[in-house]
């Protein structure tokens, strides 16, 4: 009983959650605050696309504006050099993914042969170097970068397509999240998060299993920026390929919390509205940053684990308190899907 | 051509020399606490503008001032080990620990932009302006100095870990923290002076840094990690010999390449390191062979 009540609990929460998501740029329809919403949306699908990867397979990424640069960088060069103008620039965006897809692969042969540390170092290179070729080579424009056609929208509710387009890449981010959690594929991601050697003895294929999650993350995440581009309607090397991009991702994921399905999406929608409006109320760059430093070593220090696994931990506390000890077999599973950052990742969780 | 050559060569050993001591407190942090320093870069930035503050308002030589600069970072780096990496001891450190590292550089950052603002500043001195006339080169006395210096602490250091009691206690904590634990090794004062040490060379490091780099401001931290961290990479992650060989290589190759086009030597520099991880990811030397010593 407490089962289905439970999930219609959920169903109901998720159905509210979405007309909510819907209903926002018609509720709010200040340019100002769309904008928010926007961005907030770019980041739920980037974030939950990180998490794909790095979250269940423990392998921290800091290398994925490589994908969100190129997929921006993708979207404008096959604009400009096509010609393409109006509203069919939108059909460029699977382009962009392709091209984050294909960048992955060889980017993923590379650096998926190391672990944790070195991994880690590789991804910042890859950054750099990706950040760099920007800058050096013709067809990207150089330090001016690329632009994007203008489009002839009414200013009043120009967000608005972009705000469902990007509201529509999360959502199906976030359910490809959910069912990779819950597949055979998830399953193997997790068992290399926590014993990658022990995993292979198992029958996993470590390597392919890792590149698939890199690549449909890196696809993602391109076709995110993609939409930002477009939003934007400029990239220069710096604000494509930013270094602040990849911490604030794996802020936002390690706040929310790592490695679930919804702690990435609170992550994003917390700090990135947040961000926005320090640094539009505050014209100084710098206290965002201290801000943002000292936030990062709250969550660290106090919440190592994300909101999320600690507050579902203390609502299964509260609940089975005083209660006898025989615990519901969902419960339990529930329980350890949900907290999986826990007894396993300290033996060598993250790569 | 051939002077051309012979004078990156030479460049890239004086510069890698003092990227080598950088690298060095990294590789040191790594090998005893194993984690990953991102702050390094912002605090060989922070070192700098120490000795800036210094030279420009109390007029202190820059050497002088480094032996105000390095206790200063020394204990900067012995507090921020107390204040935050000592709490990490047994969660999911290795992710962890970047990212608290990453945040402190972050915090580090936003303060010297609020103090210094975010314009271009460089160290001056006289042997900074000056050159010698040595082997038909003509260099800066500062590289000259900054190398011999860097020289000497990198041999300083060999010495602390490899003829020294505290050194031995240190090397006990890279093989085995469990074990050095079981003998009666302090592992956490051991720590905390390790990261100390490894913190306190950025001092020397940012001085000469700042006056050769032609200018920094707050944001070349980011520029400055990521080089320091494809060379200990390079190196073999806690090798301090493997820190040295790569400093010389990647810098020789760097300003090889600037000769042919400067805006991709520092590509070559990130190409190099991984086409060097995919042929051996353990680099150079790997942590196995800086135990064997």
């Amino acid at each position: 009983m407490s089962v289905n009540s439970g999930l219609a609990a959920r169903a109901g929460g998720l159905v509210a959650a979405a007309a909510a998501a819907i209903a926002f740029p018609y509720v709010f329809t200040n340019p100002v605050v769309t904008n928010y919403g926007v961005y907030a949306m770019i980041f739920v699908a980037v974030v939950s696309a990180w998490n794909i990867f790095s979250g269940y397979s423990g392998y921290i990424s800091l290398g994925h504006a490589v994908f969100f640069g190129s997929g921006a960088y993708a979207a404008g060069i096959a604009c400009r050099d096509w010609h393409i103008q109006g509203e069919e620039i939108f059909a460029m965006l699977p382009l962009a993914a392709a091209t984050g897809a294909v960048i992955a692969v060889p980017f993923g042969l590379v650096a998926l042969r190391v672990r944790r540390h070195t991994f880690i170092v590789i991804t910042i290179a890859f950054f750099f170097i990706f950040q760099l070729m920007a800058y050096n080579f013709s067809f990207t424009g150089g330090s001016t970068g690329v632009a994007a056609p203008f489009l002839t929208w009414p200013a009043q509710t120009y967000n608005n397509p972009f705000y469902f387009m990007a509201l529509a890449t999360a959502a199906a981010t976030i359910a490809l999240s959910w069912l990779i959690r819950r597949s055979r594929f998830g399953l193997q991601l997790r068992a290399i998060r926590d014993d990658e050697d022990r995993a292979r003895g198992l029958g996993v294929r470590p390597m392919r299993v890792k590149l698939s999650a890199f690549v449909l993350s890196a696809a993602i995440t391109a076709l995110a920026g993609g939409i930002w581009f477009y939003y934007l309607t400029q990239v220069q090397p710096p604000s494509g390929f930013d270094p602040l991009f990849d911490l604030t991702v794996v802020l936002m994921a390690f706040l929310g919390g790592f490695g679930s399905v919804a702690g990435p999406v609170l992550g994003a929608l917390v700090i990135e509205p947040g961000q926005l409006w320090l640094t539009a109320r505050y014209t100084n760059d710098y206290l965002a940053e201290i801000l943002l430093g000292a936030l990062f070593l709250v969550v660290v220090l106090f919440l190592p684990r994300g909101v999320i696994p600690t507050g579902s931990e203390l609502i299964t506390k509260l609940r089975t308190r005083g209660r006898p000890a025989v615990i519901p077999a969902t419960a339990i599973a529930r329980q350890e899907t949900d907290a999986p950052a826990g007894s396993g990742a300290s033996s060598g969780g993250l790569k | 051509m051939a002077r051309q050559i012979y004078e990156a060569i030479a460049d890239g050993i004086l510069v890698g020399g003092v990227y080598a001591l950088m690298a060095v407190g990294l590789t040191l942090i790594f090998g005893v606490l194993d984690i990953i320093n991102i702050a390094q870069g912002v605090l060989v930035i922070l070192g700098a503008y120490l000795s800036y503050s210094l030279s420009t308002k109390m007029h202190i030589d820059l050497f002088v001032g480094l032996l105000i600069t390095i206790p200063a970072m020394f204990v900067i780096g012995t507090a921020v080990h107390w204040l935050f990496i000592r709490r990490l001891r047994d969660r999911e450190r290795v992710s962890m620990t970047l990212l608290v590292t990453y945040a402190v550089a972050l915090i580090i950052e936003g303060i010297l932009y609020a103090v210094y603002g975010p314009n271009y500043v460089e160290l001056n001195a006289s042997y900074v302006t000056s050159s010698v006339h040595l082997l038909g080169f003509y260099l800066p006395y500062i590289y000259i100095y900054g190398f011999i210096l860097a020289v000497v602490l990198v041999v300083a250091l060999y010495l602390l870990l490899y003829r020294s009691r505290f050194g031995r206690s240190v090397r006990a904590t890279m093989q085995d923290e469990t074990a050095a634990r079981l003998v009666g090794i302090d592992v956490n004062r051991v720590s905390a002076i390790t990261f100390g040490i490894g913190v306190a060379v950025t001092a020397v490091g940012g001085m000469v840094y700042g006056a050769t780099s032609g200018g920094f401001n707050p944001n070349s931290g980011y520029d400055l990690i990521s080089r320091l961290l494809a060379i200990v990479i390079l190196g073999g992650l806690g090798s301090i010999g493997g820190a040295l060989a790569a400093s010389v290589f990647m810098l020789t190759l760097e300003s090889l390449v600037d000769i042919w086009s400067p805006n991709w030597a520092i590509v070559v520099f990130y190409a190099a390191l991984v086409l060097v991880l995919v042929i051996r990811p353990t680099g150079f030397l790997g942590r196995k062979a800086v135990r064997a010593q």
